[in-house]
Parts: structure tokens; sequence; C-alpha cells
């Protein structure tokens, strides 16, 4: 295949993606909607991630899940295993148009805005995998969806670029693993910020004791565990978040003469970084854990997000590639 | 065996991440100081200082201090920028500059928030460093009363005398790392220290990187130079178009080497929508590190700078340098040189440049010029514009002017623009031409000729030492191998009592107590002290937050002695 056939089919396999995701979007939310499991079964599988979050797989228990889902009460339609088969074909295609991508240009498919950014919402949903996997958090399945839904939509509509040669600058076997470490953080960093945002939304309804049998947030489990998880994918994100500025550090120090120079991307992923710093440290002092230290993942999170698109194309920096 | 009782509960709101940073001191708990005089208000205020809180708003702090550094722009990376918005906001701008708001990461207000943090950071953590050195040393602490309250804990009973299941206790436990004190008729062990270290080992990091950074300051220098084909630079401060030394270096402390640049390539791409976009960037140089030292070729690039005398080439920009030779009115070659242009516009590297020759007779000669490295007509054909930015057509136009240069009176002048255009130096009547290599242009007036001898490039060279970039560096990995420790580890404890239960049986409890959430490697010791043919249904419970295979990283790690069946 030449290089414009494979860039073309990268351009396919990216409108595959996009449709199946937004039907696994719908899936996962008509499953959190009117899913018709009982409420037991729900409880079960609040149990799981409990398990699950409490450091380890539930094997076990997770064999036993379908069964129960099998039940009498099985729904016509099976929404969380349309949800799972379609957001996991979703993935297969995304993985292909980053390889063709990468194919057709001969270099790293993470050169420009579109590439990276079609690239963190790859590794958004690879988090999210990873997560529902381990820790049975299929209900966190529609806000990751929406948010790649979202990210591979501003990618194509408002950043899309032809395949290319990178900029000299970009030239590097760091671009494999400083942008890498990046994108994965980022990724994570996102399915953290869904279990957060969702943390939020239980914890209010919860004190206003609105928290209704059998209404979506009653699907969703308890809040210790949303905070739970969230922290942990944190956990996971923040060591590589650090490891990726690091490595910014000693490429910057490469190409530009300078390790730091207070750049407006290098500010941001300091403030990104310092606020998650300060999430980590508020979780485990009394009086900031709970809401307020979700408040401060969710700036941290915002953090993240102006630091990609705010700083590519508000200011002027040594990281404006776009 | 009968009679086993299995139970685990979880430990609420207790993570891996709390084992960290939970040794502060919660806020509140520091009591308001009535009546102590200085020192203790002085006592008062660290403790305040170390607390989590303060730490937490220092941290928040600055952030906030950060985000103006990226939003306006900033003297160290923009300076014209800096004037171009002085002369826009005249109210706003100078109530910003007295606020640092142009240098906010050199401001004395940015700077009191981080040391305030650092050293709230150290007040907590070299005293935290210490009690860690010393529980590392002390023995594992005794047994608590109940064992079963335990997050995790396990009772059966075996034949074994109480002593034998000590020893074994001991044995296991001991295989598997842990450190192990046996007295009062259990044992007690303890391991994963190395969370805590590998927290500790983060911040120690962190302090050391502002070292790092401090020492860089301090005794580095940068400079910018602009070096044209097939001339020299030699490391030396009167040499430099910038330099910008740290607070504490001097000048002697230049490394004397000198560099060459024979030829500069840049590589466009020539066809595509991504036509024009420069794909390479080469300076082939030669280099010496001393005046007398061995001459060597180095290529310099982008992403690849030369190290030479403890100090660093890094190449930054490019740009044109057409060649001219100048004969004034006698027919004498009064100039003969490169000329840096400067460029006009990025895309197509129009550039523009002047060229200045002073020992024309008897008029000095100047002349403006406009350099199109690859002409072609405009869409309307009424001008020239440059269609790429590679050398393809080159062609320049000069505009000649005649008169008084100004370099006489001594003021510096900038070598890319005309000083007293108009005034004391007056343009050439229909002294304006377009010349392409090898084209001659005779002044009409007959005050001079000026030739287009060639094109050459010109490329800036960044020259730079940083004494603190490889301690900054050492303690970047630090700092991430520590974070990563101190997330995957976590502190364990067991303990193990032995006592003599009824019909000459010997009841064993067994605890476990994790920083963070239960983990299967209990389960595994417990399995390991029965030994495998003594525990019928010893299947563990899925629901009891010790299943197998669970994401704590030490459950995959091999488990030390074999187990031994007992008799």
């Amino acid at each position: 295949m030449s290089n414009a056939d494979l860039a073309n089919l990268s351009d396919k396999l990216m409108l595959t993606t996009v449709v199946m995701y937004i039907i696994a979007l719908v899936a996962y939310a008509a499953d959190l909607g009117f899913g018709r499991r009982r409420a037991a079964v729900a409880e079960q599988a609040e149990a799981k991630v409990l398990v699950g979050a409490a450091g380890a797989e539930a094997t076990e228990s997770a064999e036993a899940a379908p069964g129960v889902d099998d039940a009498p009460e099985r729904p016509a339609v099976d929404w969380i295993r349309l949800a799972v088969l379609l957001n996991v074909l979703g993935w297969g295609a995304h993985l292909g148009v980053l390889v063709t991508r990468g194919l057709a240009a001969n270099r790293w498919p993470w050169g420009n805005m579109y590439e990276f950014l079609t690239a963190i919402s790859f590794a958004a949903v690879t988090a999210f995998i990873v997560v529902m996997i381990r820790y049975k958090a299929q209900f966190l399945g529609a806000f990751v969806m929406a948010a790649a839904v979202i990210a591979l939509g501003v990618a194509n509509i408002w950043l899309y670029d032809s395949v290319g040669p990178v900029s000299p600058a970009l030239n590097s076997y760091w671009i494999a693993i400083h942008v890498t470490a990046a994108i994965i953080a980022t990724g994570s960093f996102t399915v953290a910020g869904a279990a957060t945002i969702l943390y939020l939304v239980k914890d209010r309804a919860e004190s206003r004791g609105k928290v209704a049998a059998g209404g979506v947030l009653s699907r969703v489990p308890s809040v210790e565990n949303l905070d739970r998880l969230s922290m942990r994918v944190t956990m996971f994100a923040f060591p590589i978040w650090t490891a990726a500025i690091i490595m910014g550090a000693i490429w910057a120090d490469q190409a530009w003469g300078r390790y730091w120079g207070w750049d407006p991307k290098e500010v941001w992923s300091f403030i990104t970084w310092v606020i998650y710093a300060a999430y980590l440290h508020a979780r485990a002092t009394a009086g900031w854990k709970g809401r307020k230290a979700a408040i401060l993942s969710m700036v941290a999170f915002a953090a993240l997000m102006f630091n990609f698109f705010g700083v590519n194309y508000m200011f002027s920096g040594m990281h404006s590639y776009a | 065996m009968t009679d086993t009782k299995e139970s685990s509960t979880e430990e609420p709101g207790t993570d891996p991440g709390t084992a960290a940073p939970a040794a502060r001191q919660a806020p509140g708990e520091v009591p308001r100081p009535t009546g102590i005089g200085p020192l203790g208000w002085l006592r008062w205020g660290w403790r305040q200082l170390t607390t989590m809180r303060t730490a937490l708003i220092l941290l928040f702090l600055v952030a906030l201090g950060a985000v103006p550094g990226s939003v306006l722009p900033q003297r160290g990376q923009a300076p014209e920028k800096v004037v171009a918005y002085l002369d826009e906001h005249k109210t706003l701008g100078p109530w910003l500059d007295k606020f640092s708001m142009f240098d906010v990461f050199a401001a004395p207000w940015f700077a009191a928030i981080y040391i305030l943090l650092f050293v709230s950071l150290a007040g907590c953590v070299i005293p935290r460093a210490f009690k860690h050195y010393k529980s590392m040393r002390a023995r594992p602490p005794a047994a608590p009363r109940n064992l079963g309250r335990l997050p995790q804990s396990q009772t059966y009973e075996t034949d074994a005398s109480p002593d034998d299941v000590l020893a074994e206790a001991r044995k296991v436990l001991r295989g598997r790392r842990f450190r192990v004190d046996v007295s009062g008729g259990a044992a007690s062990a303890e391991k994963g220290y190395l969370g805590e270290s590998g927290n500790l080992l983060f911040h120690l990091a962190l302090l050391a990187l502002l070292f790092a950074l401090g020492l860089g300051n301090l005794f580095g220098y940068r400079g910018n130079v602009l070096l044209m084909e097939g001339k020299t630079f030699a490391n030396s401060l009167g040499l430099y178009d910038q330099f910008t030394p740290g607070r504490a270096f001097s000048g002697g402390e230049l490394a004397p080497f000198t560099v060459t640049l024979d030829d500069f390539k840049v590589r466009y791409e020539a066809k595509g929508d991504k036509r024009g976009q420069a794909t390479s960037f080469d300076a082939h140089i030669r280099y010496r590190a001393t005046p007398d030292g061995k001459e060597k070729p180095w290529d310099l690039r982008i992403n690849h700078p030369l190290k030479v005398g403890g100090a660093k080439v890094y190449l930054l920009g490019h740009g044109y340098a057409p060649k001219f030779t100048v004969r004034d009115a006698k027919g004498n070659v009064a100039f003969q040189d490169t000329v840096p242009f400067l460029e006009m516009e990025p895309r197509n590297m129009t550039s523009e440049g002047v060229i200045k020759v002073p020992d024309a007779q008897p008029d000095q000669l100047a002349f403006y010029a406009i350099l199109w490295p690859t002409a072609v007509a405009s869409e309307d054909g009424k001008q020239i514009v440059s269609a790429f930015p590679g050398p393809i057509r080159p062609v320049v136009t000069v505009t000649s002017f005649k008169g008084d240069i100004g370099l006489d009176t001594g003021t510096p002048q900038s070598v890319y623009k005309l000083e007293g255009v108009g005034k004391t130096l007056r343009p050439v009547k229909g002294g304006q031409k377009l010349l392409e290599p090898g084209e001659s242009f005779k002044l009409p007036d007959g005050s001079g000729t000026i030739t287009f001898d060639g094109l050459k490039e010109w490329t800036s060279l960044s020259v730079n030492r940083d004494p603190g970039r490889i301690p900054a560096l050492l303690a970047a990995i630090l700092a991430v191998l520590g974070v990563a420790t101190s997330f995957m580890v976590r502190r364990r404890r067991v303990w193990v009592r032995a006592s003599a239960g009824e019909g000459g049986r010997t009841v064993v409890e067994v605890g476990g107590l994790t920083l963070g959430n239960p983990t299967s490697e209990f389960d595994d010791i417990v399995t390991a002290l029965r030994g495998p043919d003594e525990e019928p249904g010893a299947e563990p419970d899925p629901e009891s937050g010790s299943e197998p295979g669970g994401t704590d990283p030490d459950a995959d790690r091999p488990s030390g002695p074999a187990t031994e069946p007992k008799e």
C-alpha cells in the first residue's frame, strides 16, 4: 500500500471509530438509564467494584456475574454487552487509525495536534478498558465514550491535518518517549476525571437524599468506591506525568539549549502537576478529604485540558506545533 | 483441621496514597499558643508552616502564581513583547510591572511562595526521614492484644507446640524478607519500608532539584551569536551578540573554543500540501576545544548539540546572507563580504538587509536590499514574491544611498538598519535595480558599482554552560523513582501469636495490617504457616478482599520459603 492509501485508510478508520464509539456511548447510557437488571445485580456489581478497588481482581465473582445477568429477567437488549463489544471494536479501529497514520508518515503518529488528540483519546479509551476489566467499572463507559467522541470530533473538525513530516525540532527519539508518556498520563487522567465527576454528582445527590432506587445514580458504585477508583487511576498517571515533564526537560535541553525555560506549555504542565500533587496530599489530609480533594482533582484536570487547548491556541511558545 | 475462622474486613478510608502524607499533622491539632513568649510563637509558627494544610495552600499558590507567567509576556522569554505590551497598556502596564508580572518566575513574591513551600517541605520531610531511619532499625511493633480486630486475620489450631509455630513463623516471614521479632509468645514482622523511603526520596529529590536550578542560575552563562558560512566564532565575551551571565559568573571562565561554520543546509518538503515546510537543518562545523587543539568536524543539528569545553552549542535559527562586492567611484573595492539578512516572512523567507560601505570614496555608500530566495511574479504580475523558502532562483533588489552613514560619530548602529535616510543619506536617483547572482549594477551617477556575488546562509548559535544540569537530571530521576516506589510499595505488618489451647493443641492467631488495602500476601503467609495438608476448605472467600492476582505489586513476588508440611 502506498503512503497515500494508508493515509486514506487511516481517515476511513477514524470514521469507523467515531461511529462505533457513538453507538457504544448510546448503549452504555442505555444500560445506565434503563438496563432492566434488578437492583441486586447492581449491588453485586458494586460489591465487585469495592473488592476490585480494594486491590484485587475478583476473578471468580466476575465469572459468576453473567450468570446473574442471564437470570430470568434478562433484558430484551443486553445493552452492556453491545456497549462493550462496540467499545472494543472501536478501540481496534482507533488503534488502526494510529498505526496506519504512523506508517503513512513513516514516523511516530503524534507529530501534530490532530494526531496528538487522537492518541490521547486512544489512551483514555485504553485506560478505561483496563479499569473496566480490573475494577468492573462499566458505569464509566458512557462518560469516557462521550469524552472520546468529543475529542475525536474536535480533532477531525478543527485540528485535522494531512499526513506530513514533522518539524525538525520534533525529529528526535524523544518524541517516542516524552510524548507517549504525556499521552498515557493524559488519557488516564481523563478516566480519573470521569470517575471524579461521577463522585461529585453522586455525593451531591446523596447529601440531598436524591438517589432514587433504580435511578441512574443507584446503578453507580458508592461514593467511596468512585473516590478510590479516581485516586487509583490518578496514582497511576501522576508518576507518568512527572516522568513526561522531566523527559520533556531533557529533550528541551537537547533541542533548545535549556531544560526549563518557562515556556507556556512548561508553565501549564507544571501547574497541572502541582495541582495533582495537591490533590494527592489533600486526599490524605483531614478536612480536605472527599469533596474538596475531588474539586482539586477537577481543577487539575481543567488545567490539563487548558494545557492542551488553551496553551497551543492562545499563547505562542516553543510548543506551538499546531 | 476443624474450627477455622476466617475474617477479613476492609480498612475504611485508607489508601496507599494516604500512606505517604498522613504523617503530617492534621489541621486543628496545633493548639494556639497562650503566653508562650517569642520562642513559643516561633515554634507555633514553625508547626503551622509544616502542616499539610499550609503545604496545600502553598502548592495552590505556586500554581496560581505561575498563571500570569504564561498569560502575560515575560522578559526572560520575549522581552520585545513586554515592551510592546507596556506601549499598549499605558496605565495597567506599569502597575503590572510593579508587581513583577513580566518577570513572574524571578519575582520576589514568587520566590517567597516557593521558598516557604520548600521550607515547609523540608520541615516535614527531614524529621520524617530520621524517624523512618529509626523505625527501620527498631524492632517491629509488638502484637496488638486482639489480632482478630485487624483488617486481615485468621485463626487455626495445630498440634505443633507454640514455640515450633513461632519458629516456623519466623522462618516463613524471614523468607519473605520481613523483619521479624519474636517475643512474649508472638512474632511481629514488618516490611515495605521502601514505600516510605521512596516517598522521602521523592521529596528530598525535589529539594535537590531546586538547589540544582539555583546552581545553574548562579554559575552558568548563556550567549547567542550569529555565524555566517565560512566564518569562525571564538568563545569570548566581545564576540557574542547577546550574553546573559549567571549572578556569580566571572568572564574569565569562558572555555577558549572556536567554531567554524563550513556549510549550512536546510531541506524543505518540495511537493504536496506541506511544500515549503523545513524538514531538516544541518550545520557542518569544525571546532577546536582549545586554540591549539586538534580540529574536529561536527554535524550540528537541532536535537544534536555540540559539547565542548564544558559548554554546549546549539543550532537555534538560520537565515540568508548574500555576498556583495562594492566598488567606489574610483573603481576600488570598498566592500566585499557576506551580509546577514533577516526574514520578513517565515513562509518563503523573503528577507531584507543593508550594506554599509563607509570606505567608499568620495561619498560613503549604503544599500537597502530585499532578497527573494525563489523569485516569481505575484499573481497580478505587478510584484516580485518568493514562492519557496529554498534558494531556487534567488533575486535581490537594491536601493542605493550615498552621503554619511553616521558610523564616524561613534554611536552604535544596528547592522540591519540604515540611519539618517533622507537626512545625511540621500537616495541615488535611478539607484534601484534587480540583481541575480553574478550581476552588477553601476550606479547612474557614477558613484560606484555593486555586485551580487552569490548567496550564503547564516545560523544563530546558542552557547550555554549550566553546572546545575547534571545534578538537576539526577534529582529528577530520583524524584520519579521515589514517587513510583512510594505508590507501589506499601508497608505491611504481620503478627503471629501461638498459645496453648484446649486438648493440648495450639491456637495460632495471625493478623495482618497493610497501609492501604489488604493484600493476598497475607493469605499466602497463612497458607505457608499452616502447610498445604492442614487446610480443608481454605479457599479464600472472594468477598474477603484478599483474592489472588490483585493489584498489589507484591502479590506476584516469589514467595520465600517452600511451604513445609508440619508433623
